[in-house]
């Protein structure tokens, strides 16, 4: 039987007030999940942000504490992949602790409503928890005009905008809204930027990667909801529990590198021992990631233990970074720097930005090129 | 998670790539030496550490197993053992996959995953009380349609 059969509307909603209103323990302990598969989450947490093992009793205690906050996640100029990253991860029970604990309360690639009654939910968010809610950006947002991207009638720009402005902090999920990513490479057709340029008045984190690794992303979430402040960041507001180190310093070839062996082609015999990537363009040295600790698919592996040279996908302008087979070595094109919009400039700035992209796309085109066959074949 | 010897990308067993093995080792006799004299406990996060494939598996073999082993069921399995150097455990956590989460050398008389927790205790007690207040109903009830 139903026992909603009985309840009014409006006892129905308080209910769910009160489920929000519990700590992320009762929350837990309500779904059956014992204290034991707590400290195992929480001893999960610990490793893969790099924390000290002594601080999985001081995460425990915490995060019971913590209460069930509001997410709205706005997608832009993307592709679906940070999301599919996280939703598609095999370790469901572990990432999705988390992530099923949050209230997720906009998401226009898996919420169930559409149109006027989506945007409803953005806007009845926003209102209940001003201030207080967290903002998820993937994408990146279009600036040389606002009809390049829209969603439900607004453009990414002032959707983000209004968004940001009640928000408790901004996480920025994928290279694209980080650091404007694909849509952002020459010649930048849509005059793509990221978060940061637009957004000045709050507290970004950037978890940037092509896509990001799953548990980063509920990691920087866990890091919130169990110290309540954001991580240490680095020089481009990544997590330095994340993105502290460069892929090369922990890559296990790296002794390979150290004593100058190096595969020089993709079946040479270098590559079949497994030798340093380096001069097949890898660009693990100045890359910055977890991927050779944390590693994908469940800690199978990462691109480099699989013979693939790291494409630097979490870095600024990677995709123009000179051709994902030429060693970081040679000299590469130079790269146009990214444009600073200001939060204020942005929605007025049309004009001068419409004739700065004009030139940038001209030094682009004069600086492009394409990876072809003489990259591949080195 | 491959944990077999010889299988990452002719990475063979016996490269010791890191070098990472040795100074590992040592850090667990330091940590028995000091759960010896003054009982502190100490973790270590094997994920922390650069290791090449294979070198992993070497700490394993090296540490060995020893006379006591659990398995713990909690949000996917976990396998906790004593190695052959009593008071040294591994403990690894897999997900709902049989994919290693994490793993950990704690150099401790027992395990605190392995303890029951005060949390799930009370949670036990209430019901075990609800099943017994139950039974008692249900014992009662005849008597009550008697009388």
């Amino acid at each position: 039987m139903n026992n909603n059969e009985d309840k009014t509307l409006e006892e129905m909603t308080r209910d769910e007030k009160t489920h929000d209103e519990r700590t992320l323990g009762e929350t837990l302990r309500s779904q059956g999940i014992s204290r034991r598969s707590f400290l195992k989450f929480c001893a999960a947490t610990a490793s893969m942000m790099a924390m000290s093992p002594a601080m999985i009793p001081k995460i425990a205690r915490a995060l019971e504490q913590a209460r069930r906050p509001s997410v709205i996640w706005l997608s832009f100029q993307e592709c679906t992949g940070c999301t599919e990253s996280l939703t598609r991860s095999h370790a469901a029970t572990i990432e999705n602790l988390i992530f099923n604990t949050i209230s997720l309360d906009y998401h226009h690639t898996l919420q169930a409503a559409s149109g006027t009654a989506a945007e409803a939910a953005r806007e009845a968010a926003m209102k209940e928890n001003f201030g207080k809610y967290l903002l998820i950006v993937d994408g990146s947002i279009p600036l040389d005009n606002p009809g390049y991207s829209t969603i439900a009638g607004i453009s990414n720009v002032d959707m983000l905008m209004e968004t940001a402005a009640g928000a408790a902090a901004i996480i920025a999920v994928g290279t694209c809204a980080s650091y404007g990513g694909i849509p952002h490479a020459n010649p930048n057709p849509t005059g793509a930027v990221s978060v940061t340029d637009i957004i000045k008045d709050k507290p970004i984190i950037n978890v940037p990667g092509c896509p990001p690794i799953p548990v980063v992303i509920t990691g920087v979430l866990t890091q919130f909801l169990t110290f309540g402040s954001l991580p240490e960041l680095d020089d481009i507001g990544r997590p330095m529990a994340f993105y502290g180190k460069s892929i090369h310093d922990r890559c296990y070839r790296r002794p390979f590198y150290d004593k100058g062996l190096f595969a020089e082609t993709f079946d040479d015999e270098g590559a079949k021992k497994g030798w340093c990537l380096y001069k097949l363009g890898c660009k693990g040295p100045t890359t910055y990631n977890a991927c050779a600790t944390t590693k994908w698919n469940n800690g199978t592996s990462f691109p480099i233990e699989s013979g693939h040279p790291c494409l630097g996908c979490s870095e600024p302008d990677f995709w123009d970074g000179g051709g994902f087979y030429k060693s970081i070595s040679m000299p590469t094109e130079n790269i146009t720097k990214t444009v600073i919009y200001t939060a204020a400039g942005a929605a007025a700035a049309g004009v001068a930005i419409g004739a700065i992209n004009r030139s940038r796309k001209n030094k682009a085109v004069a600086s492009h090129s394409k990876t072809g066959i003489d990259d591949l074949s080195k | 998670m491959n944990t077999s010897a010889t299988a990452h990308f002719n990475i063979h067993y016996g490269d010791e790539l890191t070098q990472n093995v040795s100074p590992l080792l040592h850090e667990v006799k330091h940590a028995l030496d000091s759960l010896i004299e003054t009982g502190k406990t100490s973790i270590i996060d094997l994920r922390s550490i650069p290791l090449a494939p294979g070198e992993e598996d070497k700490i394993l073999q090296i540490l060995g197993r020893g006379e006591v082993q659990a398995q713990l069921y909690a949000l996917g399995q976990s396998e906790i053992f004593e190695t052959q150097y009593t008071g040294v455990w591994i403990v690894t956590h897999y997900n709902d996959e049989k994919d290693i989460i994490s793993r950990f050398i704690e150099v401790t008389t027992m395990p605190e995953i392995l303890c029951s927790q005060t949390e799930d205790m009370m949670a036990a007690y209430s019901r075990l009380a609800l099943y017994l207040a139950d039974e008692q109903k249900i014992n009662e009830s005849p008597s009550e349609k008697s009388a």
